[in-house]
């Protein structure tokens, strides 16, 4: 576990800002977590390749003498490799240690869980703020775009190259699921079982609306300047926050967001006829907005929901989702959300009725919640009761020792 | 799980299902609730078992125990399975809570090689003995519920169903009624003294 993340005490904060901006950067090229290079081109379906490339893992667990108790965990949009430990620059706990760690539904005592940067992110593994081989300057937007399946091929190439040839499971959330759909369709013999979780086989018109919405506000902030916003020293931070204020509301429910906040006042006892935040939910987007800007890339962003917005499972299969998933030997278990706007359980059924046309093994269950999208990241004890115990069954059925709980 | 096998064990439509299914087969299980006769068919039987169930708390817990089932309705969602993609499909005591039991028993022999249905008998004795005596809906230990809770909405009787069987030019294969104690009814026994005698009755089907 890296511990040498900024710690602000004691710092003035434009200070602190600045440390922690150097920090982010460094992490682009060289993160604190281990990183596999690669002098074999990646093929991308844009029809270039990236050589040499590179990709940025987090493990935890230890891989067994059979080398069949690995799990891959798939990060969601503005996720990382650092899933279950401290973020580097942010100090901040891993974004999925209600789901991962010992003891835990995925459990590190029991499996190795390994977690890529994808492809395009901006925490270690080659993207538009990669600097480009041979030169000084990142890619920027040289960089070709990049899609789902890019990002599982990248995954498939580390898991080989660290000499894993099957995955127990692969698990992921919203765009993590995405892979894991993606996993099971173009590797299906190297996946024992698949969670796709809060996700769908496609971006639906109104995801895709949204993401628009937030690359607009990026290109329209002046210090993107064509997407050399980090040659010129500058930083889209209006844009990109905005673009995360209007995503972000994507991930909550109205029903939590009238639970949390209602349209109660910040810091104030009246109205102040203008445009401050009055009310606590402005404040707490804004809140939002300019600490995602303190960890993550404009052109990241740019390119990773673009990644999302191309995703169409059964556009690669002649238009037939249940020709993607025909003969998948692996078990799957789809989950879904009550309160899920963004991916709703309407779309988690098409893809467990094209698993079930296609005669694959196949559990769905639909966790009751108000919180929205996000819920999957949280501790929704119900929705971690299900996953424990799918992980177990197949566990089992895989031959994959429980260690003797502690004493 | 030790807990659970004995329950499982208790039911005796569960009992007579295990002895008309082939070890190892593929089965679907259609109301599967928590996944018990799922658990025990896998246990002893080893059969590849999946299930669809409409509770919410009934999916959840049969996943968890590490099956694979589907929150969702057989009246509408069967259709969506292909042809003869498992070895056994299987109702029990979940037809009568059906809205349109003839299309899921279509359903369940276009997916199914065979089929298997278990059903409460409304023609039992003691049924017509308390809608005789006290006029009301009968409730029995098998049916606890009062009419206006109760998600049995379509109930038949052994004479109803194999009408209803032959209607569709099903073929039976075996036929098995059950008595209140969980015995079976002699197989020379006239239909009639089934259709009087049988609490519950287990069919094996086929196209």
């Amino acid at each position: 576990m890296p511990s040498d993340f900024v710690d602000d005490a004691g710092i003035a904060a434009d200070d602190a800002i600045d440390i922690r901006e150097q920090r982010r950067r460094a992490e682009v090229d060289e993160p604190s977590s281990a990183v596999a290079r690669f002098d074999s081109p990646l093929k991308l379906e844009a029809g270039q390749s990236l050589n040499p490339w590179q990709i940025a893992y987090q493990t935890y667990g230890e891989l067994n003498r059979d080398k069949t108790n690995a799990v891959i965990v798939c990060h969601a949009l503005t996720g990382d490799q650092h899933c279950a430990n401290r973020h580097p620059v942010t100090g901040r706990p891993g974004w999925w240690e209600a789901m991962v760690g010992p003891g835990r539904p995925v459990d590190t005592d029991r499996f190795f869980v390994i977690c890529a940067n994808v492809i395009g992110g901006c925490s270690g593994s080659t993207g538009p703020a990669s600097i480009r081989p041979g030169g000084t300057e990142p890619y920027a937007l040289d960089m070709p775009v990049l899609t789902i399946r890019d990002m599982v091929r990248a995954q498939a190439m580390l898991v080989e190259s660290l000499g894993i040839e099957t995955l127990f499971a692969v698990v992921g959330g919203s765009m993590g699921g995405m892979q894991v759909l993606e996993w099971g369709v173009s590797y299906p013999e190297r996946v024992f079982c698949a969670l796709p979780i809060a996700t769908g086989v496609r971006h639906s018109p109104q995801n895709i609306a949204f993401h628009e919405v937030g690359r607009q506000a990026i290109m329209a902030d002046p210090d993107w300047r064509g997407g050399r916003y980090m040659i010129e020293g500058v930083k889209p931070r209006k844009g990109l926050g905005v673009a995360r204020m209007a995503a972000h509301i994507t991930y909550v429910s109205e029903a939590a967001l009238h639970r949390k906040f209602g349209r109660q006042l910040q810091d104030r006892e009246g109205l102040s006829y203008g445009f401050d935040a009055d009310f606590q939910i402005e404040s707490y987007l804004r809140h939002q907005g300019s600490t995602f800007v303190d960890r993550f890339d404009a052109n990241s962003y740019l390119y990773v929901t673009r990644a999302m917005d191309y995703f169409d499972l059964a556009a690669d299969h002649e238009g037939q989702l249940a020709h993607a998933f025909k003969g998948s030997p692996s078990r799957w278990c789809v989950i879904s959300f009550t309160s899920d706007w963004l991916f709703p359980t309407s779309e988690s059924r098409r893809i467990v009725h094209a698993l079930n046309a296609a005669g694959a093994e196949v559990s769905f269950v639909e966790i009751e919640t108000d919180r929205g999208h996000d819920a999957f990241l949280l501790m929704e004890p119900e929705f971690h009761r299900v996953v424990r115990g799918f992980l177990t069954g197949a566990a089992r059925s895989r031959g994959i020792a429980v260690p003797a709980p502690a004493a | 799980m030790s807990d659970v096998i004995p329950a499982a064990e208790q039911r005796v439509d569960f009992r007579i299902i295990r002895e008309l299914v082939e070890p190892g087969t593929r089965i679907l299980d259609v109301g599967c609730g928590d996944g018990l006769l799922m658990s025990l068919l896998r246990r002893t039987l080893g059969v590849r078992a999946s299930g669809i169930e409409l509770s919410q708390t009934g999916v959840n817990d049969a996943v968890a125990r590490g099956l694979s089932v589907i929150q969702g309705d057989a009246d509408t969602d069967l259709d969506a399975y292909t042809d003869k993609s498992f070895d056994y499909v299987i109702l029990s005591q979940s037809l009568q809570a059906m809205r349109d039991p003839h299309k899921v028993l279509e359903n369940m022999l276009r997916i199914g090689e065979r089929g298997i249905v278990s059903f409460p008998n409304f023609a039992y004795y003691r049924m017509r003995l308390q809608l005789l005596t006290t006029g009301k809906m009968p409730k029995t230990d098998l049916l606890p519920e009062p009419w206006w809770r109760t998600s049995n909405i379509h109930f038949c009787t052994i004479r109803d169903f194999v009408e209803l069987c032959d209607e569709m030019g099903v073929t039976v294969e075996a036929q098995i009624a059950l008595n209140s104690s969980g015995r079976r009814i002699p197989l020379n026994a006239p239909w009639w003294f089934w259709n009087l005698f049988g609490e519950q009755a287990v069919f094996l089907l086929r196209r």
